[in-house]
């Protein structure tokens, strides 16, 4: 139907052997196919070693791993120089190195705009640059259906404005950026863009400069590889005019009792040893991403992402919060129960086998704007199919029932 | 799983749970959230002669969370604060660390044993106590009688 070997590519993945495992909980942390934990094992067990410094034959190719690793990810994320591409502990990491080395060249009175969507990941250390700095944080609102309200830019961006940092997709609402626009406010009055792309990852692969933004944050767990790593990109030139944010090894050029010089970008943001193993395990992700059919994967998760919307539908006592239609829109469904609480839901569900998030997503504003508790969150990755579908519903149902 | 989580005697607690039982000139009150979830109790105290006068309540939480304040504030009449803090010793061993019920009258929360399985539900049980012992931590401190 889909045009997807679906029992195939569930196949590449050991933990869908498990009975009566429905998991659609991939907006939290996706699973890892065979072949990229083959790659981290490999790696692991013929090339662990540190990187940058040692001459030794292990160094060496844990060095030109990890390095092919950097160029794998910016060709990943369309970026033609691997310079570019700073490897973090993920998302969060990845902003608050923005916070903190773009953060720290505002004046007090400057602005930074976020949006009421925003992850705490992408608001938190906003609002800690603003107490540290004297920043002025400016916030977006979002439209009924939980997009960014884009017709109000023009209210919250001004002359004053140095970034604006929004989610490329919501993690609650599913609801993709319409980039163009923020990119087009941002250059009107020479502001700085950077995307949460935590959410859009597991969907790439991406043409990030050709969005026009500057700062570009992503988390490897979200897209079928291990926990602990991420990327920031951000142009050559950002990353040129910035200090560093955390000193240690790997990040100097020279050291003296009396001063530091520091090494160019991406090193200078690269404090200590990275997550060595786990950066070639991304890139394994993103190449396993890459191989993936597209159009088909993106048509079928659509198809599955209808399904959920309408059962939502469907069902009394549930309020779907996000968009009703498909388009401009990811495998994101986040609904309210009346009645019930999520972690309830979630429980029953769970007797089900179907691995939901419930609770409030770390977007407590969001919630408190939808005058909810929490929301259940059903998220879905290319191996899900009708039949995790049907188990959601299935389980759905029976929770709907026990708490009338 | 989670048959006997929900068992009919946790559903009924949670519905008494459910409603707005605040007190209208309480000693103190005290409202605690759950970080983890976004579950939010506030319980109000009346403290006369050193012992809990009366108990009410507002939650915003899970059905493990309701039952439990309404548990709570049943019980907690008429006892002492340092009734309250061996209770909440008790449940917490019972639910993680396989120790019996709590002896009465906190007994009914050997309803709250199959919860056993489910670690991050314990915070849900103990929410309701977070709030009542600070709570009772400042209406003391402030002299009520």
């Amino acid at each position: 139907m889909s045009g997807l070997d679906m029992a195939a590519l569930r196949r590449q993945f050991p933990i869908l052997e498990q009975c009566d495992l429905h998991y659609l909980d991939n907006g939290a942390t996706t699973q890892v196919p065979r072949a990229v934990l083959d790659v981290i094992v490999a790696h692991e067990t013929s090339h662990r070693a540190n990187v940058h410094r040692g001459v030794h034959r292990l160094a060496e190719a844990a060095t030109e791993a990890f390095e092919d690793a950097r160029a794998t990810m910016a060709r990943f994320l369309g970026a033609a120089d691997k310079g570019e591409i700073v490897f973090t502990g993920g998302t969060t990491g990845a902003i608050n190195l923005v916070a903190h080395a773009f953060g720290n060249r505002l004046a007090p009175g400057d602005e930074v705009v976020v949006s009421l969507l925003e992850h705490h990941s992408n608001l938190v250390p906003w609002q800690m640059l603003r107490d540290r700095r004297g920043v002025v944080l400016r916030v977006l609102p979002i439209t009924g259906e939980g997009r960014l309200d884009l017709d109000n830019l023009g209210r919250v961006v001004g002359a004053r404005t140095r970034l604006i940092a929004v989610t490329h997709v919501s993690n609650v609402t599913g609801a993709v950026t319409d980039v163009a626009r923020v990119v087009e406010a941002a250059r009107a009055v020479d502001a700085a863009v950077l995307l949460d792309g935590a959410q859009a990852a597991a969907h790439g692969p991406w043409d990030i400069p050709a969005l026009g933004v500057d700062f570009y944050a992503l988390s490897c767990h979200k897209m079928f590889g291990p926990h602990g790593v991420g990327v920031l990109w951000a142009r050559r030139e950002r990353l040129a005019a910035m200090d560093p944010f955390m000193g240690g090894g790997e990040m100097i050029r020279t050291v003296t009792l009396e001063r530091t010089t520091f090494a160019d970008p991406p090193q200078r943001f690269e404090a200590g040893t990275p997550p060595i193993a786990q950066a070639v395990g991304m890139a394994a992700a993103a190449r396993w991403i890459e191989a993936l059919p597209r159009e088909a994967c993106h048509a079928h998760l659509a198809r599955l992402t209808g399904r959920l919307i309408e059962g939502l539908a469907e069902r009394a006592r549930t309020r779907l919060i996000g968009p009703a239609g498909l388009q401009a829109r990811m495998p994101v469904v986040a609904f309210a129960t009346a009645g019930i609480h999520p972690h309830d839901v979630c429980q029953v569900l769970d007797s089900h086998g179907v691995a939901l998030r419930g609770g409030h997503h770390c977007a407590q504003p969001l919630m408190d704007h939808f005058d909810v508790a929490g929301t259940t969150r059903a998220s879905l990755a290319v191996y899900n199919d009708d039949g995790d579908v049907d188990a959601f519903l299935t389980g759905l149902d029976d929770a709907l029932g026990r708490f009338r | 799983m989670s048959d006997d989580l929900y068992q009919q005697a946790i559903l009924e607690a949670a519905r008494r749970g459910a409603e707005n039982r605040r007190l209208d000139r309480p000693d103190g009150s005290s409202t605690v959230d759950n970080p983890l979830c976004g579950d939010r109790v506030t319980m109000d105290v009346c403290v006369r002669d050193g012992r809990i006068a009366a108990v009410g309540f507002r939650t915003r939480g899970c059905a493990l969370c309701q039952a439990s304040t309404a548990l709570l504030a049943d019980a907690a009449v008429s006892r002492e604060p340092g009734t309250l803090a061996r209770a909440e010793d008790e449940v917490v061993a019972m639910l993680g660390h396989d120790g019996p019920p709590p002896a009465p009258p906190f007994d009914t929360y050997a309803m709250f044993m199959p919860a056993r399985r489910h670690p991050s539900r314990h915070t849900c049980v103990r929410l309701p106590f977070d709030a009542l012992r600070q709570v009772l931590a400042d209406a003391t401190d402030g002299g009520s009688s």
